[in-house]
């Protein structure tokens, strides 16, 4: 069980700008985040395109700001579970929460602030109509274990960088590699289209374009696709032991919406006026994932968000101590690490 | 001020006729979330940087319109019910050239 005084679902800027001020109410924190890496959307969708309204910054990459942040609040520790998504919270009798994932870590805390942005990120399926019933059995949307695929027959399909890079990579572990896009052109690492384009010279990679896998034949498991060319209609029917859609990924707010939560146009109903506590006590709702009156989704917003949160928090653990806020100018900046930042002082030294 | 019409037919089939501002650097995406034609969270989820495909339109009438870029493209190819006359919502600026435009918003992705 990971114990901590703030446990934080999601770890976009939102929820990473909350360590630092947590932290600096000496209020531990841990993240939750279904993703690999921390950053949010941020990282993820678009590392590379610049922010022109972070307060103080005229321009900053998205994955530089995330960045920023880690080194911001890496004085305050903060504990991570990446790659797992948060499905169910359960209230105890002294009024504490324990949040599992999907892959059953649990994590105890006073404290649950949401801060999910768009929701989890799952990856995009294609509209097949019997695609549910090979989940498993063929069909898989992430490939965990690349072994599992040694000596198969493999079919992948898109055209991004994971259907390429992946392409790349199982043309030598399995005995069959097919990929199927529906346009001639790919959109990913130009090394990796000539890589590809490569493999396929070799006779490593089978390429099927512009076409797309149109049906899925099997009786238990997967036994063959039918892949359909988009430009004359031909149909091609292939016998393989594995699909793999790499469509990549899209957010959904997912289980957090069975929580009891107040949900309103797919978000978290918040009281704006005080908090930003949910319909819940002890749980917040932070950043692109609440919704208010006025609400605006915005890094800079969700900022402001987290550290009214935070104080709210501490109070809710502390009820009985006295608090004022103090500024980082006066009391520095004291990490859990033992390292402290502080204003350097000013000399005072009379003039002859 | 300087509106002009666009006829959006929203996801339940129900024509909308709204005014749109050429002044506002709006692109069609944000004109149907303005007019809330979607429920927010399942339009424009990746902000209109082209990067998803929830404001996935079919364009109806013969306007000529601006040539798709690489990213809008890019998308378009990995999105699911696409059309010879679909485009992104958030890659259409509102400009005078597109007074009187019929647009039907493609349906919401699974």
């Amino acid at each position: 069980m990971i114990k901590t005084d703030i446990l934080i679902i999601g770890s976009g800027p939102t929820g990473l700008f909350a360590v630092f001020e947590a932290g600096l109410l000496q209020l531990k924190c841990h993240l939750i985040d279904a993703l690999p890496q921390p950053g949010g959307q941020c990282a993820e969708i678009y590392p590379k395109k610049p922010i022109y309204d972070i307060p103080g910054f005229p321009e900053v990459l998205a994955g530089k700001l995330v960045d920023n942040l880690m080194e911001q609040i890496a004085p305050f520790q903060p504990g991570f579970t990446l790659g797992e998504r948060a499905d169910t919270i359960e209230k105890l009798e002294d009024g504490t929460f324990i949040v599992t994932t999907n892959k059953g870590t649990k994590h105890h805390a006073p404290i649950v602030a949401i801060a999910g942005g768009l929701g989890s990120f799952e990856p995009r399926k294609p509209q097949l109509e019997n695609l549910a019933q090979f989940e498993d059995k063929g069909v898989a949307y992430i490939i965990k274990e690349p072994e599992v695929y040694r000596d198969k027959k493999v079919v992948i399909a898109g055209g991004g960088d994971s259907a390429l890079d992946w392409s790349i990579f199982l043309s030598d572990v399995a005995s069959e590699v097919t990929l199927v896009h529906r346009r001639n052109e790919f959109r990913g690492a130009l090394d990796s289209v000539e890589k590809v384009q490569q493999l396929k010279n070799e006779g490593k990679i089978n390429l099927i374009t512009p076409a797309e896998v149109k049906q899925l034949v099997g009786t238990d498991r997967l036994e063959k696709v039918i892949v359909r060319k988009t430009d004359n209609s031909e149909e091609i029917e292939l016998e393989v032991d594995n699909f793999i859609p790499l469509f990549g990924l899209s957010p959904k707010l997912g289980p957090i919406a069975d929580w009891g939560l107040e949900i309103e146009k797919n978000a978290i109903k918040v009281d704006n006026t005080l908090d930003y506590q949910t319909n819940i006590p002890g749980v917040y709702a932070i950043g692109d994932v609440n919704t208010y009156p006025g609400k605006l989704k915005l890094i800079l917003c969700g900022f402001h968000e987290a550290t009214l949160m935070c104080q709210s928090a501490y109070q809710r653990i502390y009820p009985d101590k006295k608090y004022v806020m103090k500024y980082t100018t006066v009391g520095g900046v004291t990490g859990f690490d033992g390292s402290k930042k502080e204003a350097p002082k000013a000399v005072v030294k009379s003039i002859e | 001020m300087s509106d002009i019409k666009i006829k959006i037919t929203d996801r339940d089939g129900v024509l909308h006729e709204v005014d749109a501002p050429t002044d506002m650097n709006m692109n069609l995406m944000e004109v149907v979330r303005s007019y809330e034609l979607a429920p927010e969270g399942t339009i424009g989820i990746c902000g209109g940087m082209a990067m998803c495909a929830s404001c996935q339109c079919y364009v109806k009438s013969d306007h000529d319109l601006p040539e798709k870029s690489d990213d809008e493209e890019a998308m378009l190819a990995e999105a699911f019910f696409v059309e010879d006359n679909s485009r992104l919502g958030c890659q259409l600026h509102i400009t005078p050239e597109l007074e009187g435009l019929e647009v039907e918003l493609a349906p919401e992705e699974g």
